[in-house]
């Protein structure tokens, strides 16, 4: 019995419909004749404002529309991971198989695969108590990837009969007595995406997300359920930043939802991935990525849902006790997704065009993102990552959808197009960039080694240092300072191209454990330690430019592992010795 | 739809504003569909449905619409906008909207093709990574461009991007391959003479015969231009993906186009954005540059090589800026290397190719080339650095090394960069000029070369062996 209508008028991607009855905003709608997917933004009076996730050329007023009785909603069950999906969760793989290279309209698949089955391990019995939350069973989603099937968040009871076996997603591998009677148990569940699912207690965050990319773990670290922006021009690498952060974090999870971005960068990702190794569960990582491609030339509405789609798959996953993380490329387009919708709606616009309620949008979806209690007995804990790109226009981060992001994010990736010219990547500024989970990571960190605070702040006081007599080197020349400040400039490009600089591409260097991290960084502070005395007492800088160590230091980082930095520490202090015995140096 | 509704007449405008037409009393029209609009001389010109209602449709014309008063005819087809598909298209020169300006007849063909195509499905894509060598070192050896890339021109008024585009279409190859190629070009409001210049440098190669000409050239009317891509790379899809035939696009100038689209905004009265454009600029450039590619399964692919040019130079101007964030990558001319007398004026550090990591490398290129192309740009930005400190300090104030990378840098820009519009270098002559160039740097100063390469390729080392 569902409420049906007919199109009024057509305008771009905004629909308006009379219905026959009352609909409600947020409804999932089926328009005209192709039946695309559409969602009711709008009600005044007779008139409902229909969003339409696909291309409405051909659309006619007088054609039907019909009210699915329902928001939009995810499928959640096993069939996500490792699938690549659009933003209203359809199977792109599937959408090939079905109608070609090019995307169809109007081609309403079903989410997960209804006919696929899965191997069901019950982990409850007849008789158990559950509440909402609770895990009745256990699927082998991926090679090593355990799904877990959970008690939907707004039921509980007692289990009447379970059984493990083979099952689709649909068929019912159990059944539950409740308070309303008996219901049915299966593998799958549907949640509104834009819904956050509800959770028991918010925790403390107490880990930093580990992500093998030296600038952000060592300077610039990002909380496991913390947020994270990363704002630069085109160009800054961004993408490449963020795809890093998928291939080596250290997350259970990862969700890429590629929102209003390059086809061939998703290609990218699609051929790359699967043949990518997780360097420590040695696992195939396509294995562990859910990929949402909403790319920029399909309809813009879809666009400002996927990032709800992602985050919602992302909440499921962290409800069966995972830690995900969420990347999202680019939060400015489904910024623009929004506006495009407001405009036509003829709202008022705030800044640059935006609504007025972008801020409060961008907050809703940030604080998604967190480390939490999840429902069901028990203290399971679960954490979502959410890191997000931003692509402010001509790169002028003063723009609304980077200000208000900066408001609700922990950890801030601030790019450099100076430094992207000079292919410096990650072209992350040290000195733009901040993070708030400097405690989180601080606690982390000296536990693996308990001088890396100070390391990390000397380290990072000379290249503030640099720069400061950057500024008159810039007006007198770099020759006439005072050699102690030009072993500082030296000290800090050794940093730069030593450490901050990370290629992507390299086989060795593309990853850096924490314990290389750590030891790199020393050895370059005890580079510093053995030759600044020898400065101070005379000798000339050109002298410590010549010392073989100093190449040695620079290419350790394509190097595996952290024998080669104890080489070139050993190597270091001959050479040092040498030159203190030249010079006469005698106080060190 | 039904039959009885489509083609259906109206004489019921109620406004014309600027290129929109109001038009009342209107039954069964569809958004997005094709409209005929005949003046009372008979002239006919093409328009679209832009919004419509149960009786009233917002209707933008491609032509002109000075001198139509409120009786013109109106006629609904029913269809959108379609253009037929035939191998005979390529050899054709076409306006803007597809009206012959060869003299031959308009082609004709069962497979209609809607301008607007579909979206590429992105688990159908199949990474672009076959390297074209253009025969430039700037492009090759730094911003190498690969078969189903979208690379931009970013270049302003006065410098040769047309120029540089030529010699690209003249001179792309895959090295060691034969295979079928074609070229569309797309003028949207380009000079006479602009046209005149392509024409006359895809004649002398013979590559006329190949290509597919859609001109609507300053003199045309201006709203044209907002189909004119969409024709030429839906020409380019048919010509690569049903023919299988490898297809460079070259649209210029894309400012142009988006002037238009501006100027139906503002006449709709939509909210602007930067300077005026509208707030879905983005997406909608997104719908002509995406479709470059390739798609998995099928021999055919789609080069997209728009030129744009950048109002005042600014390269944070909405066109260049969109076009950024959607191309893998851009080319970036620039003025002050032209002054210098360099051709291509191309200056390497803010162009970038995203592709390029994946068309070159040992199997492709050569092992080197990525660590190389990477330490060219370190060392030339270190250059142009000192360039900037000399300004202030002079040479004496410069450090031993500080000279060393600014004579790294001048020589880099006139021996590098700097070629003959007609000279075409192979990838290792670009490679080994690179490497001539890089000795001049200390060794230990080549710290984004691996180890083994120097010792393979520097020429200090080349001679020891």
């Amino acid at each position: 019995m569902s409420i049906v209508g007919t199109i009024e008028r057509i305008n771009g991607s905004l629909i308006l419909a009379k219905f026959d009855e009352k609909p409600k905003i947020g409804d999932l709608i089926e328009v005209g004749n192709l039946k695309l997917m559409g969602e009711i933004v709008r009600l005044s009076g007779e008139t409902a404002y229909v969003q339409c996730y696909e291309v409405t050329s051909g659309l006619r007023p007088g054609e039907p529309v019909v009210d699915t009785g329902h928001p939009l909603v995810a499928e959640l069950g096993p069939g996500i991971m490792g699938a690549i999906v659009d933003g209203v969760q359809r199977s792109q793989t599937e959408l090939w198989n079905l109608t070609g290279p090019f995307v169809s309209r109007g081609t309403n698949i079903v989410p997960l695969n209804r006919e696929k089955v899965w191997s069901f391990e019950a982990k409850v019995k007849a008789g158990d108590k559950v509440v909402g939350g609770d895990i009745i069973g256990t699927v082998q989603e991926t090679l090593s990837f355990e799904h877990r099937v959970m008690i939907p968040p707004d039921q509980s009871g007692t289990i009447k009969s379970i059984k493990s076996g083979d099952f689709t997603v649909e068929e019912v591998v159990g059944e539950l007595e409740t308070a309303d009677g008996i219901v049915p148990l299966r593998m799958m569940q549907t949640w509104p995406v834009r819904m956050g699912r509800p959770t028991k207690e918010r925790l403390p965050l107490v880990q930093p997300l580990m992500t093998g990319q030296r600038v952000i773990d060592t300077f610039f670290p990002c909380a496991k359920g913390g947020a994270a922006a990363i704002p630069g021009g085109f160009g800054t690498g961004k993408t490449v930043t963020l795809q890093q952060i998928a291939k080596w974090s250290d997350a259970d999870v990862i969700i890429l939802i590629g929102c209003g971005e390059r086809g061939n960068e998703m290609a990218d990702v699609v051929a790359h991935f699967p043949e990518l190794e997780d360097p420590r569960s040695g696992r195939r990582l396509i294995q562990r990525t859910v990929i949402i491609a909403n790319v920029s030339n399909m309809p813009v509405s879809a666009r400002e849902a996927s990032i709800y789609m992602g985050v919602t798959l992302g909440e499921y996953y962290r409800d069966m006790g995972y830690d995900v993380a969420i990347i999202a490329d680019s939060t400015s387009r489904w910024a623009e997704a929004l506006r495009d919708i407001s405009g036509r709606l003829e709202e008022i616009p705030a800044e640059a065009g935006f609504p007025a309620y972008l801020s409060d949008r961008i907050a809703q979806i940030y604080e998604r993102a967190g480390r939490v209690v999840t429902l069901g007995e028990g203290r399971r804990i679960g954490s979502v990552t959410l890191m997000g790109a931003v692509s402010p226009p001509g790169g002028d981060f003063s723009e609304p959808v980077t200000t208000h992001t900066l408001r609700y994010i922990g950890t801030f990736w601030a790019l450099d197009t100076e430094l992207a010219y000079r292919r410096h990547f990650p072209a992350i500024n040290w000195l733009r960039s901040f993070t708030r989970y400097m405690d989180v990571a601080s606690r982390w960190w000296s536990q693996l080694d308990s001088g890396w605070e100070d390391i990390r702040a000397r380290a990072l006081r000379l290249l503030e240092e640099a720069s400061e007599i950057e500024e008159t080197a810039r007006i007198i020349g770099e020759k006439a300072l005072p050699d102690e400040q030009r072993l500082v400039l030296q000290m800090a490009e050794m940093l730069r191209e030593g450490f901050l600089v990370q290629n992507a591409f390299h086989e060795v260097d593309t990853y850096c454990e924490a314990e290389k991290q750590v030891a790199l960084l020393k050895v370059f502070i005890d580079f510093y330690d053995e030759v600044e005395p020898l400065i101070r007492q005379g000798v000339p800088i050109e002298r410590i430019r010549e010392m073989g160590v100093v190449t040695e230091l620079l290419r350790l980082k394509e190097k595996p592992g952290t024998e080669p930095i104890d080489e070139a520490r050993d190597l270091l202090k001959v050479q040092a010795d040498e030159v203190a015995e030249e010079y006469e140096v005698t106080e060190r | 739809m039904t039959v009885e509704q489509a083609g259906l007449v109206y004489k019921t405008t109620s406004e014309i504003r600027g290129p929109i037409l109001m038009v009342e009393g209107i039954r069964g029209v569809s958004y997005d569909e094709l409209v005929r609009i005949r003046r009372p001389s008979g002239e006919e010109v093409t328009g679209s449905v832009l919004d419509v209602s149960r009786d009233w449709a917002m209707v933008q014309c491609f032509g002109d619409t000075s001198g139509m008063d409120l009786n013109v005819t109106i006629k609904f087809t029913g269809e959108t906008l379609k253009i037929p598909m035939s191998p005979e298209l390529i050899g054709r020169v076409f306006s803007g909207s597809f009206e012959p300006l060869d003299g031959m007849p308009r082609p004709l063909s069962t497979d209609l093709r809607d301008v607007n195509g579909g979206t590429i499905n992105p688990a159908a894509r199949d990474v672009p990574s076959e390297f074209i060598q253009t025969g430039i070192s700037a492009i090759d050896g730094m911003n190498s461009l690969v078969r189903g890339q979208k690379l931009p021109i970013f270049s302003e008024s006065g410098l040769p991007h047309n120029m540089l585009a030529a010699q690209i279409a003249r001179q792309a190859t895959i090295p060691g391959s034969e295979e079928d190629f074609a070229i569309v070009f797309g003028a949207m409001g380009i000079k006479h003479e602009e046209a005149a210049y392509f024409r006359e440098e895809f004649e002398k190669t013979g590559a006329l015969s190949k290509s597919v000409m859609i001109l609507n050239l300053a003199d045309d009317p201006p709203i044209e231009r907002i189909v004119t891509p969409k024709i030429a790379q839906t020409i380019a899809e048919y010509l690569a993906f049903d023919l299988g035939m490898h297809v460079l696009v070259i649209l210029t100038d894309m400012t142009n186009y988006a002037e238009a689209l501006r100027a139906i905004s503002i006449a709709r009265e939509e909210i602007p954005t930067r300077k005026g454009y509208p707030g879905y600029l983005y997406s909608d450039l997104a719908t002509i540059y995406e479709r470059a590619g390739r798609i998995t399964g099928k021999s055919g692919s789609v080069t997209l090589m728009p030129i744009l040019s950048m109002p005042a130079g600014d390269i944070t101007h909405p066109v260049p800026d969109l076009t950024g964030y959607i191309t893998e990558g851009q080319l970036i001319l620039q003025r002050e290397l032209s002054l210098r007398g360099i051709y291509p004026p191309m200056n390497p550090l803010p162009s970038l190719s995203r592709l390029m990591k994946d068309g070159i490398g040992a199997e492709t290129t050569r092992e080197d080339h990525s660590d190389v192309a990477n330490q060219l740009y370190m060392a030339y930005a270190e250059g142009a650095r000192a360039r900037g400190l000399v300004r202030i300090v002079g040479v004496v104030g410069l450090s031993e090394r500080e000279r060393t990378w600014l004579e790294f840098a001048d020589r880099f820009e006139n021996e590098f960069v700097k070629q003959g519009p007609y000279e075409n270098r192979s990838v290792e002559q670009t490679l080994e000029i690179a490497w001539d160039l890089l000795s001049i740097l200390p060794e230990e100063d080549l710290i984004r070369v691996r180890e083994a390469y120097i010792n393979k390729y520097h020429p200090a080392h080349k001679s020891e062996s």
